[in-house]
């Protein structure tokens, strides 16, 4: 009996399944605010109901499983290669089970061999920690959001974007512009200030490990993103760019050191079918408990 | 919240819209509707695309005159009897087959396209000259759409292309979708661009 293995299976299977409640909550309170008899709200209400679907069926929220994203907390000394070969079993058997899409290409003939195993997938971050705790999360980003995700260089001088905290703001702005309609809105984004090119979109992923509900312990990341937020949704964008109040759910921002010649700011946008998952594993490799 | 059905309060004012798709059902659509599709829909998403636009000929048993192609690949299930079940089904992003759109709808008599966040000015032009719409489904929703699923009747293309990219021929009823690019020159996601644009702007 491997614990470890049933456990990942377990994780990815909720997390394809169940969005974490405090999407939901955004979710509710954004059908809410929208105006009755609009095709915003018919949207919103779609959504709901695929939830408590998805949900209950036990089945993929959307069929874009996604790229498989773990984030792995662990101690020093943990076995990194035995975690990994469990996790891409745990992979390969969620796929037979439906809960995640053949979904993995191989990129030079275009192959698909239905595993969703291969080089780079699953992809795996680990993260050491001087605590005897294993935590493992788990993201699923589609490609529909992860297609609209950009990288600006600043400055840009078409968009009066300078190396400050307003040209982060419009070129963030301009991101939200470009990707309407097509990251399956309501949406989060997760940005990066500063950073190198590979770096900077990293740490931007990382940014949806956090609570929507949380606020930025950094005043000027904390008061940029509740600008960004409140500006984002008096666009009219809206839920699938029908139009509307709820163009984004949340926005969390990170910053990272730059070299000076370089002022990367990297945005990622998650689609409303915001999975992400977490547990934190016992000695033996059970689930102790649930993160989100 | 009404949960697990769809609500019936805004279920009344949807249009239905039945196979087959003539051009005179798709001419009455206006962007804004909301639409209930019933009838036979085939996948078709990038490698199909392709395919088609290369001048490839559609298998045996396939046609799209007076048809709709839905930019989807789904999540099947192969039963012990040898059917597939269609267990997720939601539209993928369309305006990667804007290269390619007009010119099937034009060559194969295509009167709707199903997807998620538009397309662009050749798509809307061909819808305008040959009498097609586009119908934005909801990105995501794949297990409410899987549910209007009745019969995966088919499955064509499935060892060249994968399974998601595999050409399935689905029966679908009551599935939901709003006209977001008419046969009238009206797009739903120019307007919206547009306005976003200058509310923009003015914050900038």
């Amino acid at each position: 009996m491997n614990h470890l293995l049933d456990s990942l299976l377990e994780l990815i299977r909720r997390t394809s399944a169940e969005i974490p409640e405090d999407v939901n909550q955004a979710l509710i309170q954004s059908l809410e605010n929208e105006k009755k008899g609009t095709i915003a709200e018919s949207a919103l209400k779609i959504i709901e109901q695929n939830i408590a679907l998805a949900r209950q069926k036990s089945q993929p929220i959307c069929q874009d499983t996604g790229s498989i994203l773990f984030y792995v907390d662990c101690p020093v000394g943990f076995d990194q290669i035995t975690f990994g070969e469990t996790a891409r079993a745990a992979v390969t058997l969620a796929t037979k089970k439906g809960f995640l899409r053949q979904n993995s290409v191989d990129s030079l003939t275009g192959k698909n061999d239905g595993t969703n195993v291969g080089p780079g997938a699953p992809a795996l971050h680990f993260h050491q920690h001087r605590s005897p705790e294993v935590r493992v999360r788990l993201v699923l980003k589609g490609g529909g959001c992860e297609n609209v995700g950009a990288q600006y260089s600043l400055p840009i001088e078409k968009l009066h974007a300078n190396r400050d905290l307003d040209g982060c703001r419009r070129v963030i702005l301009d991101a939200v512009l470009q990707a309407q309609g097509k990251g399956c809105g309501p949406g989060i984004l997760g940005v990066c200030i500063g950073g190198d090119r590979a770096t900077g979109y990293e740490l931007s992923k990382t940014q949806f490990l956090r609570l929507l509900q949380d606020r930025n312990p950094v005043p000027e990341l904390d008061a940029l993103e509740q600008d960004i937020l409140q500006t984002a949704n008096a666009l009219g964008i809206g839920p699938m760019g029908f139009g509307g109040k709820t163009t984004l759910l949340g926005v969390k921002i990170c910053a990272a050191n730059r070299v000076p010649a370089s002022f990367f700011v990297s945005v990622s946008y998650m689609c409303w079918a915001y999975r992400r998952q977490g547990v934190e594993l016992d000695a033996t490799g059970n689930i102790g408990q649930w993160l989100y | 919240m009404q949960r697990g059905t769809l609500a019936s309060g805004f279920i009344n004012h949807m249009i239905k819209l039945s196979f087959p798709f003539t051009e005179e059902k798709i001419r009455a659509l206006k962007v804004g509707d909301e639409v209930l599709i019933s009838g036979i829909v085939f996948t078709g998403r990038d490698a199909v695309h392709k395919y088609l636009h290369e001048g490839g000929q559609l298998p045996p048993g396939v046609s799209l005159q007076d048809g709709i192609i839905y930019h989807c690949g789904p999540v099947m299930m192969k039963q012990a009897d040898g059917s597939w079940k269609c267990t997720a089904a939601g539209p993928t992003t369309s305006i990667r087959e804007e290269p390619y759109q007009g010119q099937i709808i034009h060559d194969f008599g295509v009167r709707g396209v199903i997807g998620k966040g538009g397309m662009g000015d050749r798509t809307m032009a061909a819808c305008q000259q040959d009498g097609c719409v586009y119908l934005h489904a909801i990105g995501g929703a794949a297990q409410v759409l899987a549910e209007c699923v009745k019969k995966v009747r088919n499955v064509y293309f499935a060892a060249e292309f994968g399974a998601p990219e595999a050409i399935w021929e689905l029966e679908i009823a009551d599935f939901p979708a709003v006209v977001t690019i008419d046969s009238h020159g009206r797009s739903l996601h120019q307007e919206i661009l547009n306005a976003s644009t200058a509310e923009l702007t003015k914050r900038l």
